[in-house]
């Protein structure tokens, strides 16, 4: 590996971590908006006053003696998924897909026991997967089932679209597929493959896994080219949907495309990474400074939606 | 909207550190204390000694010390005497060294060490009141004798320096052709005879006693020299070979005609000198000048010498502040946990490098070994990292003993660790260990010990405690230097590596 000139990074309007946190992240998000991102518990309330659709709340465990509660559900239960509501990266997520003989099946295909899951629901609760340790309330949903289009890219993890959206415009998006070496998680850092897609249409563009280019998938050996997003328009749309919902200027938002319910909000990030950069080809500065430069801004997330195509659709 | 919100913030940057290196001149220049640590100068240690045996009575020993000595600064002086009052007497220009006790008996030794420091400034300095000569009275046949030696001296003379001079050489053995001149001079009475005979002419003048200053000298006696007044300042002269001016290397202990040492209550006394030859830091000078000087008030000397020994470590922290901060800003080095390596690095500067880096790693090592038992057992987060914080102390203590019993006293240092900062970095590192993988436990592993010891190497370097301790003012200048980083927007260092495959888009 070689280095690049910090010039040529310049005329390819490469955002650098640095000047995402000067220029971006502490400008244009308010503080007092993070604990509403940092809480998906919080943000699954808070966006669904904005019709933004998320996968649907089972349980809340708040307290250590509501475990018993847990129990009684999950008997009833087949497939769910239990997060920490302020985890970061996908830690503490545990995914329950099947029940046999009575144990539970995960993701990876381990069985685990009851007992299993109530400890997990107490380290939850004690902060293990929070930010700063903070005590924490752990939260069940339904587990998402991915659209088989999409699903046969990933290995075993849900693939999963992250948006970025300035002051409610989508600018640039991304597709993140689950690799071995990234153990079923869509973290690219983790070595998950991150594909960059057209924000006008949703149609991939190119690939990176651990920063490097590829065509294709590691674990699947399918081509990632042709890969295209259906529902893009109304992905668009829930992500600039978002901007008014948590008054956050700048932030990546997390989608699933369920197969029975369409496109779903899963997260939202106020930090998201740079890697979106690579996976797309192109630095995001340019577009940014475009709609920091617009003299009148469009109130409405369609009518974003409908700039947002029309100026940063071409590559 | 950028330009204009920027540009009070970057003067008031400017402000900032123009005015940590303006002060810091200025009180370089205005009290003299040096940019660097290694400037030294001699200065002479005095100490003179008196022995004598008391008699049962009560003792008042009062000795005639240096008072504005030609050539020389007076640093510092004190009196080590147990048991005894003391106080320094000034009366009439003449100061006095004064040991006082009830009761005294058996032999007594008291000490004045007195610092002196060559300065050649003070070499011309006049007396506040001119002195008028004494007269003096002789009878026959020495009345005669006197008269004749003047006469020739006079002959050969036209100032009072050379007046002096010729009679010193009249006085000496070898030339006593003058009848009765054997009569007159012995060696007792020679230097108050030569005092009396000049004061007869009209030129005052009077007997000094001086020290020859030699390195770790003991037991040496104040040899007498002679002054005359010239009508502006006091001349000094060598009484046996008439060689005027005064030796560098002598300083003037007693310069009045007043005795010595006054003893009321002990016999046998007797006062003898000793001396040595120090070299301290300039930076000791200017300290202990700098007191008096009003421009001390930033000096943190002046605090009592234990907090001076907090504000020392406490004033390198800045410096390990900056360099993390250039580290992650600018280089871009991931570190676990923002400033745990300044903690490590002021560890290290207790323990010393290789013996810290060694403990450090040691200790973090056991210790995540230890952890990943205790994630088996699946506690709760807060009684996790108690447990951690007990076992790393049980390592450590674990570590001294064994250390101590191979004969390493270096294991004894490892108490200097934070115990909780690294506790908490054995859980950070296990938890990155479990979700991210060995690889990212090493890489930040690594780069947290880099940064520490990027930070350890500046905060150990003499010149960097020499600054920051002497020169608190300097900052302001670090503080600019963060701030300026704080509004970097540029690429780091990393970045260009990370975005390198960006160059197939170019």
């Amino acid at each position: 590996m070689g280095w690049i000139s910090p010039f040529k990074l310049n005329r390819l309007g490469m955002l650098n971590m640095n000047r995402r946190n000067v220029d971006y992240i502490s400008r244009y998000n308010s503080r007092e908006s993070y604990p509403l991102v940092d809480n998906k518990l919080k943000t699954k309330l808070v966006v669904a006053e904005y019709d933004v659709p998320t996968p649907g709340l089972l349980q809340v465990v708040r307290q250590q003696h509501e475990i018993s509660r847990f129990k009684l559900m999950a008997d009833k239960l087949d497939r769910f998924a239990v997060k920490p509501a302020k985890g970061s990266g996908g830690k503490g997520i545990t995914v329950i897909s099947g029940r046999e003989e009575g144990q539970f099946v995960k993701a990876s295909g381990a069985v685990v026991t009851l007992g299993y899951l109530e400890r997990h629901l107490s380290n939850i609760l004690a902060g293990l997967y929070s930010l700063a340790g903070s005590p924490d309330v752990a939260i069940v949903e339904d587990l998402v089932e991915s659209i088989p289009g999409l699903a046969r890219y990933s290995f075993q993890g849900v693939p999963d679209i992250r948006i970025v959206v300035f002051q409610g415009y989508p600018v640039m998006a991304m597709l993140r597929l689950a690799t071995k070496a990234s153990d079923g998680k869509a973290n690219l850092h983790q070595g998950a493959v991150g594909v960059g897609l057209n924000i006008a249409t949703g149609q991939g563009l190119n690939a990176v896994q651990f920063n490097r280019p590829i065509t294709h998938h590691p674990d699947m050996d399918l081509a990632l080219e042709n890969i295209v997003i259906d529902d893009w328009d109304q992905m668009l749309a829930i992500a600039s949907r978002c901007y008014e919902a948590t008054g956050l200027g700048y932030m990546g938002v997390d989608l699933v495309v369920d197969a029975q319910k369409g496109p779903l909000l899963l997260e939202l990030n106020a930090r998201p990474g740079l890697a979106i950069q690579m996976a797309n080809g192109c630095g995001l500065l340019p577009r940014l400074q475009t709609i920091e430069s617009l003299r009148r801004p469009h109130f409405t997330p369609d009518q974003r939606v409908t700039f947002v195509k029309k100026t940063f659709g071409a590559v | 909207m950028t330009s204009r919100s920027r540009i009070p913030f970057y003067l008031a940057i400017l402000l900032l550190i123009s005015a940590g290196i303006s002060l810091a001149v200025w009180r370089h220049l205005e009290l003299g204390i040096p940019w660097l640590s290694g400037e030294r100068e001699p200065i002479w240690m005095v100490e003179a000694r008196i022995d004598f045996d008391g008699t049962g009575d009560p003792v008042l020993a009062s000795l005639n010390v240096p008072s504005e000595p030609p050539g020389f600064r007076i640093l510092s002086e004190q009196a080590a005497s147990p048991g005894y009052g003391f106080s320094i007497v000034e009366e009439a220009g003449n100061r006095r060294a004064e040991w006082s006790k009830r009761v005294v008996e058996g032999p007594q030794t008291l000490y004045f060490k007195v610092q002196l420091v060559p300065d050649d400034s003070l070499l011309r300095e006049a007396p506040k009141r001119d002195p008028r000569p004494v007269p003096a009275f002789w009878e026959e046949p020495q009345a005669t004798a006197v008269e004749e030696l003047l006469d020739q001296a006079r002959t050969r003379s036209s100032t009072p320096e050379s007046l002096t001079r010729e009679l010193i050489k009249l006085l000496q053995p070898e030339n006593r052709q003058v009848q009765n001149t054997t009569l007159l001079v012995s060696d007792v009475n020679y230097m108050n005879l030569l005092s009396r005979m000049l004061n007869h002419t009209g030129i005052p003048a009077r007997t000094a006693d001086g020290l020859y200053l030699e390195d770790a000298r003991r037991r040496q006696d104040l040899r007498p020299f002679l002054q005359i007044f010239d009508g502006e300042r006091w001349l000094t002269f060598n009484p046996r070979t008439a060689e005027q001016g005064l030796p560098e290397n002598v300083v003037l202990w007693r310069q009045a005609s007043i005795s010595l040492l006054d003893l009321v209550g002990g016999d046998e006394s007797d006062v003898s000198f000793s001396m040595l030859r120090q070299t301290i830091p300039s930076l000791q000078l200017s300290q202990a000048e700098s007191t008096e000087n009003g421009l001390g008030f930033l000096s943190l000397y002046q605090l009592p010498i234990e907090e001076q020994g907090m504000f020392r470590m406490l004033l390198l922290l800045p410096l390990g502040a900056l360099i993390v901060a250039f580290m992650r800003i600018v280089v871009g080095i991931r570190t676990s946990g923002t400033f745990m390596p300044i903690l490590i690095a002021v560890a290290f500067v207790q323990t010393t490098l290789v013996p810290g880096l060694i403990a450090f790693v040691s200790v973090v090592a056991i210790g995540l070994l230890m952890r990943g038992y205790l994630s088996s057992l699946n506690l709760l987060l807060v009684s996790r990292i108690s447990a951690l914080i007990i076992l790393v102390i049980f390592i450590t203590a674990g570590l001294s003993i064994a250390g101590y019993q191979m004969g390493f006293n270096t294991g004894m240092t490892v108490t200097f660790f934070p115990m909780v900062i690294i506790a908490w970095t054995i859980e950070r590192m296990s938890i990155l260990w479990e979700e991210e993988g060995v690889h990212e436990v090493f890489i930040q592993g690594a780069g947290s010990l880099f940064v520490a010891v990027c930070a350890y190497l500046a905060m150990s370097l003499p010149v960097a405690s020499h600054l920051t301790f002497n020169f608190p003012e300097l900052h302001l200048v670090v503080l600019g230097l963060i701030l300026l980083m704080g509004q970097y927007t540029g690429y780091k260092l990393t970045e260009l590596r990370r975005f390198n495959p960006m160059k197939v888009y170019t």
